[in-house]
């Protein structure tokens, strides 16, 4: 199962290592991480997706926290939280194809954002099942190339709030 | 007050009552070396890096203190990477200083550049590199302070040249600001009235306690909860001397080599304690198989040591002295039983034992050092064979008695890490046994044990083969004998005395004890070259992937 594993790290050269070195150490997989700056300047903060059972997750979960600049660690999983991803498709569109792949990006109030002869590139927001939708949609066109940036995700409201 | 980098490490070092340092310098850390010219700390010069790592590690299990060393960048550096690796296998406090480049030059693969953050960052429990001299204070109070608390482990400090050189206002922080890095210490007191629950329902407990004992200094508590309750108490090779070995409710050492009472105990007990152990795959065997019926207490001051193998029933998280003291409260007095009786019947059932006849074995060696020393001395080991019997025939009733290399299972260990032992104890008395193939792996380190008047003696349990591998080509590669012997091997009585330490050749049985007790008289470093029946092998065994009941029992 796919869990969201929200990690707040000391914002400090070398943390991405430890962190993702973990991963490749302990033969857990990664299957995306996006990482950025918070309202703090010293935290940054990890949205790391994995792929887990019950109990590698909780290895997963264990092992993060053991991390000397690892912070805070929650699985945002089952909680109830926001989550984005942006993604770039760039789809193979000469121009007999245009105007039904912008009808089609419209309807998921997806933008295109840049044209050109031979192709179109598209971006889309959202959560996992809008992203899903619109590149299953574009495969019939037809990908030259997708961009992702991995989720970022966010809880609703905090435990003390 | 204005300092050099290089003044701040040595002024901080002071600070953290640093006694020792091992290691070897070169071009990146020479402003450290310029600065302990007239600098008051005792340096030890090793002969390699690796040997530098394996003193800090062997002066940290013996005192308890963190242990220093220190080496030049590149090469300096990844001769630490085996030391390291294996404190950190054995949750060590080390802490390593190392070289670097100019901070300019980083990157550039410089000369004697390597990336040993990188490189280390796997097996330390943290690591530095150092990019500002300003930072330089604050770091290394942590990295003490990291080593040396919750579950110990090594830290590397990596020191450009040129922030050795500049200058800082330093001064040595009296506290440390980490929001990220908070042990848990105490337990959760409703775990422990679990625990205690549990203990008072159960009627075929055992304790199987592992080298977090050692390093929480919970020796006496454990042996108090298990007096006061009368439950068998089996450890790990590195919980040896946890619990005194002299005790009727001992049962050694268990797992691939421990005896076979403490296997059959496990196995059918219904609750284990387990207290700073991690279920190793050396001790459960296979795992499916492992302790059918027993409900599981971990005790464990690493959260993810706990479920990481075996599904554990009551998890308590903390340091094992605490809890151990807390427990104590809630349990209430037991009675041997019938459990008892069984434990005692396979303990005259299957004895560990030898062929005991005209040949010098080297299980009789190791029992003859037990009584020579009256069990009082520290033993390290090396890796194999020779580390296995000093595990089964030397007795051990003290914490920080017995080091060897559990984890990692470094060959080469021994030596150093006895060195090192001796530094920190110098009124110990300290034998490394060690294997022919073993003790060639840091030979050069006789060096340092003569020029420093350090007077390890060290006896080679000599078979001329690689001695437990061979014994797994033997039973489970139809001796087809690989590249596993070692015959032709040097004369250690002339290598010894090359470095002018006193070398000694044994070759019968009755001139064992002589031999020893001729060592224990000189004032030096002594090299005992025992050569033992060739091919023995450690017994009992049980195979990789068996439940541990399975047991091959040799001769017995």
């Amino acid at each position: 199962m796919k869990h969201t594993i929200s990690v707040l790290v000391e914002n400090k050269a070398g943390v991405l290592s430890h962190v993702a070195g973990l991963f490749s150490s302990r033969g857990f997989s990664i299957d995306s991480l996006a990482v950025g700056e918070t309202s703090d300047p010293t935290v940054s903060r990890m949205t790391i997706v994995v792929d887990a059972d019950e109990r590698i997750l909780e290895q997963i979960m264990k092992q993060l926290r053991k991390l000397i600049d690892v912070i805070k660690v929650q699985d945002l999983t089952g909680g109830d939280f926001i989550d984005r991803e942006l993604v770039l498709i760039k789809v193979d569109a000469g121009p007999k194809k245009r105007s039904e792949i912008m009808q089609a990006v419209d309807t998921f109030r997806a933008r295109i954002v840049d044209v050109n002869p031979k192709s179109i590139t598209v971006e889309v927001t959202g959560d996992r099942g809008k992203i899903n939708a619109v590149l299953e949609l574009l495969r019939g066109f037809g990908i030259k190339e997708i961009v992702r940036t991995g989720r970022i995700a966010m809880a609703r409201r905090n435990k003390n709030q | 007050m204005k300092k050099t980098g290089a003044e701040v490490i040595l002024e901080s070092l002071r600070k953290e009552k640093v006694e020792v340092v091992f290691g070897i310098l070169g071009g990146a850390v020479l402003p450290v070396f310029d600065a302990m010219y007239d600098f008051p700390i005792k340096f030890i010069l090793t002969r390699h890096e690796q040997g530098a790592a394996h003193m800090a590690d062997g002066y940290a299990r013996a005192t308890g203190k963190a242990g220093v060393c220190m080496a030049t960048s590149g090469p300096g550096g990844t001769n630490l990477v085996t030391g390291i690796a294996t404190a950190h296998m054995d949750s060590i406090p080390i802490v390593a200083i190392t070289g670097q480049v100019f901070t300019t030059m980083i990157g550039n693969d410089a000369f004697q550049e390597a990336d040993i953050t990188g490189i280390t960052r796997p097996i330390t429990k943290h690591n530095y590199l150092v990019k500002k001299v300003d930072d330089l204070a604050d770091i290394i109070k942590e990295a003490f302070y990291i080593a040396s608390t919750g579950r110990p482990g090594p830290v590397l400090i990596d020191v450009p040249k040129d922030v050795q050189m500049a200058e800082t206002s330093y001064k040595y922080p009296s506290e440390i600001k980490l929001r990220s890095y908070k042990p848990t210490y105490t337990g959760h007191i409703r775990q422990i009235k679990k625990a205690a629950e549990a203990i008072a329902k159960a009627e075929r407990p055992i304790i199987y306690a592992g080298g977090g004992v050692i390093s929480s200094g919970a020796a006496d508590e454990l042996t108090r909860l298990a007096r006061k309750t009368n439950i068998p108490v089996t450890t790990t090779l590195l919980g040896l001397g946890g619990f005194p070995e002299t005790d009727k409710l001992s049962l050694g050492m268990l797992g691939m080599h421990g005896t076979q009472y403490a296997n059959h105990a496990i196995m059918e007990s219904d609750l284990i304690i387990a207290i700073g152990a991690r279920f190793d795959d050396r001790v459960t065997g296979k795992i499916d198989e492992f302790a059918p019926e027993a409900e599981i207490i971990h005790i464990d001051i690493d959260p993810s040591s706990i479920s990481k193998n075996v599904q554990v029933d009551i998890p308590i998280v903390g340091d094992a002295k605490l809890i151990l003291r807390e427990l104590m409260k809630y349990v209430d007095k037991k009675e041997p039983g019938p459990w008892h009786k069984r434990i005692n019947n396979w303990k005259k059932k299957y004895p560990l034992s030898y062929k005991k006849d005209g040949k010098l074995r080297p299980q009789f060696v190791i029992e003859q050092i037990y009584e020579v020393t009256n069990g009082e001395a520290i033993i390290t080991t090396e890796v194999g064979q020779n580390q296995m019997w000093a595990a089964q025939f030397y007795k051990y009733t003290e914490p920080r008695t017995f080091l060897s290399s559990g984890g990692l299972g470094t060959m080469g260990y021994g030596f150093p890490a006895g060195i090192g032992a001796q530094v920190g104890c110098p009124k110990k008395i300290v034998f490394d046994i060690a294997g022919d193939g073993s003790f060639q792996m840091n030979i050069q380190e006789l060096a340092t044990a003569v020029v420093n008047k350090i007077p390890v003696k060290v006896a080679i349990l000599n078979n001329q083969y690689l001695g437990m591998v061979r014994q797994w080509q033997e039973l489970f590669y139809k001796k087809r004998y690989s590249h596993t012997s070692l015959a032709g091997g040097p004369d250690f009585v002339k290598v010894a005395q090359a470095y002018g330490a006193c070398g000694i050749c044994v070759k019968k049985k009755d001139e064992v004890r002589p031999a020893l007790k001729k060592a224990l008289s000189v004032d030096g470093p002594v090299v005992m070259d025992f050569r033992v029946v060739e091919e023995e092998n450690v017994y009992p065994m049980v195979p990789a992937g068996a439940a541990v009941n399975q047991m091959i029992s040799g001769m017995a």
